[in-house]
């Protein structure tokens, strides 16, 4: 029972954090049909500059959250304003090596400004020490709440914003009917700008959450590029949902894959469900049934 | 109060506007008809600017806006219906109504009502998702976003198409009622004649990207020779 519980409590804080990656590979591609491979690096490059301030610089950690934050914001629209929107015209696999590339020279660029090292991240909670509910001791630690409320309430605000905002409405009609759009009278490419930058926003959150309590270096977003991509497509690649579940779903199933079968075989697991899944439902667990032209 | 002007529009080497020229006055309907590939659509698209023509103008109230981008028509005053009717299908009907008004400054949720009186069906189902409408249904709510722009001019694009004739009856006849009521001016284009011409005031017919006949009405309907050769029936 208390390996249960503690699997299920590592699962949970895995997953959130496949989860909030793969929000940010949803928001954009539901909007480009674009996969954005340089989101990883992106969110490692904005971590960085949240280290040079608090660890270098001595600032107080949620002065380097916020910072990341913005940054994790405007590095979003630069991108899509400045590199992505000259490809975007084109075949979207153009746009999709684009961001492999940005996503190769980001990383080069972290190395030659902070070096190859790993580097400790501080976190701003315990990150040592779990909870006992009686005789049984929980491994969950006051920093894994911490990300994991962070990213609900991240999550809340963004559902809010698209639901319930007119900026919310335009973006949605820019993301699903374009020309549509476009004829009543929504700037759609300042939208697209918008939803790079939300996206940005949210993985330079996970890049944070995920650095804390641990060490950095300019590939240490990597795994959870590749785990969040996993996630979306698990959830079906433009839906919110899908991709909270889905980054559940695989936190989960490899934490109780480590757990009861191998710690080798934790990525095997993952395989395996992402197999499953696309077997039994091939366009992803929430994958809206209107067909669309890619 | 919208007038185009020898018009050529090409998709690489095709021609699909051959020096198209027409005008569209104020409260009155006038109906642009022709086969399939005569250039109708390509006409409306070029007019509201989502292709640019190699040459001639497009003019709303005497200034140029042939070059003006897509976003910017409907502040101009121009509403375009797609062909293929435009519903958003993620959004549910309310929102694809909010749509239609986002782009004016203080336009209220509940100028919707408005819409929801001449189109009672769409007030059942506001609060669904728009991919579960009807094909009337959807084309009635396209209608019905257009308006909520407050369009001076209303490019309305095979508004038929695909759908049973009581409903195309409706559609036509309140557009109609709209024209006579406030003025407003509509290009409608067509591949079903008879029921444009009957609402219209003027057609303009066109060929292979060319304008072949221009009159009233009611004169194009009493042509037997264009009929036969243009209208098809």
């Amino acid at each position: 029972m208390q390996q249960f519980l503690n699997l299920t409590t590592t699962g949970i804080t895995f997953g959130v954090l496949y989860a909030a990656f793969a929000l940010c590979l949803v928001l954009i591609f539901r909007a480009t049909r674009i996969i954005n491979f340089a989101q990883g690096a992106q969110a490692a490059f904005t971590t960085y500059l949240a280290y040079e301030l608090v660890v270098e610089r001595d600032q107080p950690y949620w002065v380097g959250f916020l910072v990341a934050l913005v940054a994790g914001f405007l590095l979003g629209a630069f991108i899509e304003r400045v590199v992505v929107r000259r490809v975007e015209t084109g075949p979207e696999i153009n746009a999709v090596i684009v961001t492999l590339g940005l996503f190769v020279a980001l990383e080069a660029l972290i190395g030659i400004l902070f070096g190859q090292d790993f580097l400790g991240f501080p976190a701003p909670f315990d990150a040592s020490s779990g909870f006992a509910v009686g005789d049984t001791q929980i491994a969950q630690t006051a920093n894994d709440r911490y990300r994991i409320l962070s990213v609900l309430v991240a999550l809340g605000l963004l559902v809010a914003l698209f639901r319930f905002t007119d900026v919310g409405l335009r973006l949605r009609a820019a993301a699903f009917g374009q020309e549509v759009a476009r004829l009543l009278g929504v700037r759609v490419g300042r939208m697209l700008t918008l939803g790079w930058a939300l996206a940005g926003l949210f993985g330079s959150l996970a890049g944070v959450l995920i650095a804390g309590g641990g060490f950095i270096s300019p590939g240490f977003m990597q795994t959870s590029v590749i785990f969040g991509f996993v996630a979306a497509v698990l959830g079906g690649l433009d839906s919110f949902v899908g991709a909270i579940v889905g980054g559940l779903v695989l936190g989960l199933t490899q934490s109780y894959v480590a757990g009861y079968v191998d710690g080798d075989l934790v990525n095997m697991g993952a395989l395996a469900v992402l197999l499953v899944v696309l077997l039994a439902k091939p366009g992803g667990l929430f994958s809206s049934s209107v067909a669309r032209k890619v | 109060m919208l007038e185009v002007r020898d018009v050529v529009t090409t998709y690489g080497p095709v021609l699909a506007l051959d020096g198209v020229s027409l005008s569209v006055p104020a409260g009155r309907i006038t109906a642009v008809l022709g086969a399939n590939g005569a250039g109708k659509t390509t006409l409306l698209r070029t007019v509201s600017g989502l292709v640019r023509p190699k040459a001639g103008a497009v003019e709303l109230d005497g200034k140029d806006i042939t070059r003006l981008p897509v976003e910017a028509m409907v502040q101009r005053g121009m509403a375009h219906v797609p062909e293929g009717r435009g519903v958003i299908a993620e959004l549910t009907v309310a929102e694809n109504l909010k749509l239609g008004g986002l782009f004016r400054k203080g336009a209220k949720d509940s100028e919707a009502d408005e819409v929801y009186d001449l189109f009672p069906a769409l007030r059942e189902r506001r609060d669904r998702s728009a991919h579960t409408l009807s094909g009337g249904e959807r084309q009635m709510l396209v209608v019905g976003r257009a308006l909520l722009a407050r369009p001076r001019v209303l490019l309305l694009d095979e508004p038929s198409l695909g759908l049973a004739p009581r409903v195309v009856a409706q559609i036509f006849g309140i557009v109609r009622d709209l024209v006579d009521r406030t003025g407003l001016a509509v290009l409608l284009v067509e591949q079903n004649a008879k029921s444009a011409l009957s609402i219209a005031d003027t057609g303009v017919v066109l060929n292979l990207g060319r304008v072949v006949a221009t009159d009233s009405a009611d004169a194009l309907a009493a042509d037997e020779q264009l009929r036969h050769a243009f209208l098809g029936f």
